[in-house]
């Protein structure tokens, strides 16, 4: 069965804490284990910190969405911004690259959602924002039972 | 959830022990408060205990790379101490262990420096 929820909230530092919280809360109805949870909640911060430093600028009303699907045992999230875009993507996702070094970015944020999740996609345009896709097959238990 | 920073000073080693979450918005203090901690005392070695610490990511990894980059001017060391799996993971994948040692406890860690 497929089943989806749809989050959007301010650009705001605060907000990252709650955004991967509740994309958590979601996902537990696939029972993960409590690695695939940490990962999880580690990739949504990501792109939501890329979308309010990088997308935004941390201009607060600047608005980040969510979607996440989940169907059997597949998670699908969308992270998306309508904000600056990026010029060039694959040098963004090279580990240890930042256009921001002076705040003390480390430049991992692509490398740690492309090592913890099965697909990673990037859609950006620059001047209309940039919509990350995350995919990852969960191995629970359920799964096992079914 | 947000993060609480305990600070301790032994000679010239900052002992820091992070317990909460870690993240771009919790970054912002660290840095101050470690930074500040840094210049006023003369701080040359930094321990840094993440038995705590419930969740980091890569705001996390960039503030401690900061602090790093800091003591290192000054010929310092960083070691960080009592890491859980997740976080480790995260040190692994961005090579920080290249730069920073690790120990199993904070009495390993304050050995090492000297400070125990």
């Amino acid at each position: 069965m497929k089943n989806q929820m749809n989050l959007q909230f301010s650009a705001l530092s605060q907000n990252e804490s709650f955004a991967r919280v509740t994309v958590a809360a979601f996902i537990a109805q696939l029972d993960p284990t409590m690695d695939e949870l940490t990962e999880i909640k580690t990739v949504v911060s990501e792109a939501v910190t890329n979308s309010i430093i990088h997308g935004y600028e941390n201009d607060p009303d600047g608005i980040v969405y969510i979607q996440v699907t989940i169907e059997d045992n597949l998670v699908d999230i969308s992270i998306k911004d309508v904000g600056l875009g990026i010029v060039d993507v694959e040098e963004a996702r090279q580990p240890l690259f930042t256009t921001k070094p002076d705040l003390e970015r480390s430049g991992m944020g692509f490398t740690i959602m492309e090592n913890f999740m099965d697909e990673v996609e990037v859609l950006t345009q620059p001047g209309k924002g940039t919509e990350v896709r995350l995919k990852k097959h969960l191995h629970t238990s359920k799964m096992l039972c079914n | 959830m947000s993060l609480n920073i305990e600070m301790e000073i032994k000679h010239d080693v900052l002992l820091l022990r992070l317990s909460g979450e870690l993240d771009h918005h919790t970054a912002d203090d660290l840095r101050e408060q470690a930074a500040h901690a840094i210049e006023k005392n003369e701080i040359r070695h930094i321990i840094l205990n993440l038995e705590q610490l419930s969740f980091m990511d890569s705001s996390g990894l960039g503030v401690i790379l900061g602090r790093y980059k800091q003591i290192k001017q000054v010929h310092g060391e960083m070691v960080v101490c009592a890491i859980s799996p997740a976080i480790q993971r995260l040190f692994d994948m961005s090579g920080m262990f290249k730069i920073i040692k690790l120990e199993p406890t904070e009495e390993f860690a304050l050995q090492r420096l000297g400070v125990a």
